[in-house]
């Protein structure tokens, strides 16, 4: 078995069985971890580059740590500033990087469509690490294991998207994702922060919280990016933790049982309570480390297609 | 220098002229001599057969940018003009938006005096306010003597209501028009058109209403003052509607569509190529469809290309990051020709008027005539050649389109203006 692709760039359009082949390969990895030695010889002799063009702690970690795990020679290639700025194009950038001969480049960039920028710059695997308001399709397919894990099963699942989702790569990556494995998705958020024509992607939109608790089995609740033009799509962040934030008075008077799901960095107090963050119903931690070991997976499957 | 264009079909509806095999007798650049089967007695005649080629009256864009002066490295008047030459342009209208802006005589006069002894005439569009800031009425009266035949912050629409009010009321005396890159300001700064594709492609978007608010209070003022507005660059629905309405109601406003906004729709950015960056962006195929219904009943007068040259190194940033526009003289008639002409929505009459007739109306431009007497202004189409796009053949200086290697039917093979003549790649004087 391998992936129809050599390159990750988002989950639109990946097909069921790279999904699932990711999946079911990272369950090895997470075994891994648990090791006393947590390393494996894999890619021996890969070089990957980690080019973060925006700021970025845990995915680069993430990435870094899977990496090193897997025994590739990991660079950590972090860009200050973009050409927009100052300083060198992309272009030439890739191209000085591949001339280092390296295997793989994990990309991280604020605009969106970069990764597939790189696919035609260069000859290396490119895996997105998250472009602009596109999309993250390893934290998608993070989650998806999480919630696999967890629940053993990803078809059939309700799952709702919580928060600002019209400049979320993670909600765009998820829908995606999840759509294919065959859950049903809604998103819900304030209604200045849902894409116009979202639901032509056969989502449902769902703009009371409560609602959206009671109908799906699952949460998954972004970060609102205050740092991010998001403020300016609410009045207030009281309104918003008033109305969107999740707090287990809520989830009690809701429902027993959901799952709730977090990409971090958690904004306590705004869409989630620090009860609920540190709760029962919440996998927060658990989804850090699977990060590493479906980052493990990707890497280990588009370092050994060839 | 004597030449006979031999068996032409001859069109220029403005003078009710159709003819089939039909000879044009042109001596030092004047027409001396029209009609079928013409015997020129003289020795040094050079004839050229065009056998099923069309003759029209000389095309003119009234929408690009020649960057000169600024952005010489991107185009100057020169080369500009060649492209234009290239494409089947006797005439060309450039848009205010250079460094140093025009907005004064001197620029007007320089512009003007880089074209003077090109075969394709230049006519300065000047800005409607000082720098095209918005602030200061620009000295419309001093530009208009200058050469300067419409007034336009292209790029922006002029900011305030107030300042397009007077722009408007002011440009009564001379009745020239003003020119409207359509767009509100606090909806623009989007990389593409707002549709379901902005949203699968991550990237932030333009609403159309961004468009259609600013045509709208554009009516309005026209309406109010009585002054002519052209609305540039026309690429939604609902702003096709609106013209069409305000055309009915008898207000003095025009419009002009560039080809790739009636030949692309905005699935063409899921490539994020940065050649199908534009402002405005390109729409979707409910807007297309609008503009060609807008073409077919007149609602639409013009085809103009928003020819806008910019430098491989800034087209090839990041999709968010790249500037707007694409290089458009060269591939203009053949787009028009493939997507209206054989696609049998637009005549080749309609499409004289859109290129030759109404532009220059739009301009208070005297209409070239194909008759005795009269100065060969003169576009020659092939309707019928199957050609590809090539950049690198481009006159232009720059490259930018997303039309390489498009397959068109039909474009323009030469063109007589100012006693020159660009036939067979080649400019020579007759």
């Amino acid at each position: 078995m391998s992936l129809s692709s050599r390159h990750l760039l988002g989950l639109q359009g990946v097909p069921k069985e790279d999904i699932q082949l990711i999946l079911d390969t990272a369950i090895t990895f997470r075994e891994v971890l648990e090791r006393p030695i947590k390393r494996v010889p894999t890619l021996q002799g890969k070089t990957v580059v980690n080019l973060f063009y925006e700021s970025s702690t845990r995915t680069r970690i993430s990435f870094e740590l899977a990496e090193k795990r897997l025994s590739a020679d990991a660079i950590n290639f972090a860009v200050s500033t973009s050409s927009v700025n100052k300083g060198e194009s992309l272009k030439d950038t890739v191209r000085n990087i591949e001339a280092m001969k390296v295997d793989m480049v994990v990309i991280r960039h604020a605009a969106a469509g970069t990764p597939l920028m790189l696919t035609k710059l260069c000859d290396a695997n490119i895996i997105n690490a998250g472009d602009g308001i596109h999309e993250h399709p390893t934290q998608a397919l993070l989650d998806m294991y999480s919630i696999r894990e967890k629940l053993g099963r990803l078809e059939g699942l309700k799952v709702c998207i919580v928060g600002d989702i019209a400049h979320s790569r993670v909600a765009l990556s998820n829908i995606f994702g999840l759509k294919t494995m065959g859950a049903k998705v809604s998103v819900c958020g304030p209604s200045t922060m849902i894409p116009k024509y979202i639901e032509e992607l056969g989502v449902d939109v769902i703009y009371n919280i409560d609602e959206a608790i009671q109908e799906n089995d699952v949460l998954n609740v972004l970060r609102i990016q205050l740092e991010r033009k998001a403020r300016e799509y609410f009045p207030s962040i009281r309104e918003y933790a008033k109305y969107f934030g999740i707090t287990s008075e809520r989830l009690e008077r809701n429902k027993k049982d959901i799952l709730i799901l977090h990409p971090g960095p958690i904004n306590r107090g705004v869409e989630l309570s620090s009860d609920v963050a540190d709760g029962p119903y919440q996998i927060i931690l658990q989804q850090v480390t699977n990060g590493v070991a479906v980052r493990m997976a990707v890497l280990y499957l588009l370092g050994t297609l060839n | 220098m004597k030449l006979l264009l031999k068996n032409a079909s001859v069109i220029n509806p403005e003078q009710n002229l159709n003819e089939k095999a039909f000879d044009i007798f042109i001596e030092d650049g004047i027409i001396k001599e029209t009609g079928k089967n013409l015997q020129i007695n003289s020795g040094d005649v050079k004839s050229i057969d065009l056998s099923g080629k069309i003759i029209a009256p000389g095309f003119i864009d009234i929408h690009v940018h020649l960057r000169e002066p600024g952005r010489e490295d991107e185009e100057t008047v020169e080369s500009g003009c060649n492209a234009a030459a290239n494409g089947g342009f006797t005439a060309v209208a450039c848009m205010p938006n250079t460094e140093p802006a025009i907005d004064s005589a001197e620029v007007v006069e320089f512009i003007k005096k880089q074209s003077l002894n090109h075969l394709v005439d230049v006519y300065p569009v000047a800005a409607a306010s000082v720098g095209r800031k918005g602030e200061i009425l620009s000295p419309m009266a001093e530009l208009k003597d200058a050469g300067a035949v419409a007034f336009s912050d292209d790029g922006v629409a002029i900011k305030s209501s107030s300042l397009l009010k007077r722009a408007l009321e002011y440009s009564l005396m001379f009745n020239l028009p003003i020119i409207e890159h359509c767009e509100d300001e606090s909806l623009a700064g989007g990389a593409m058109n707002e549709s379901i594709n902005s949203t699968l492609l991550g990237l932030p978007a333009i609403p159309n209403v961004a468009e259609d608010l600013v045509v709208m209070r554009d009516i309005l003022l026209a309406e109010y003052t009585g002054g002519r507005v052209h609305i540039a660059h026309i690429s939604s629905a609902n702003a096709v509607n609106m013209v069409r309405e305000a055309k009915k109601k008898g207000i003095k406003v025009t419009a002009e569509v560039t080809p790739h906004h009636f030949t692309l729709t905005d699935d063409a950015v899921k490539t994020y190529d940065t050649n199908t960056k534009m402002n405005p962006p390109l729409r979707t195929r409910k807007d297309v469809d609008a503009i060609i219904e807008g073409l077919k009943d007149g609602t639409i007068d013009c085809i103009a290309s928003d020819h806008a040259p910019h430098s491989v190194e800034e087209k090839e940033m990041e999709f968010e990051y790249a500037p707007n526009g694409i290089v458009g003289l060269e591939t203009s008639v053949g787009l028009a020709f493939t997507e209206l002409l054989h696609k049998k929505l637009l005549s080749l009459e309609e499409l004289i008027l859109k290129y030759a007739i109404n532009p220059r109306k739009v301009l208070n431009l005297n209409i070239p005539m194909i008759q005795k007497g009269s100065p060969a202004n003169l576009t020659i189409l092939d309707a019928d050649i199957v050609w590809t796009v090539d950049k690198t053949k481009f006159l232009s200086k720059s490259r930018n389109t997303p039309f390489h290697k498009k397959l068109l039917t039909g474009k323009a093979i030469g063109v007589i203006n100012n006693c020159k003549m660009f036939f067979d790649g080649k400019f020579t004087s007759i």
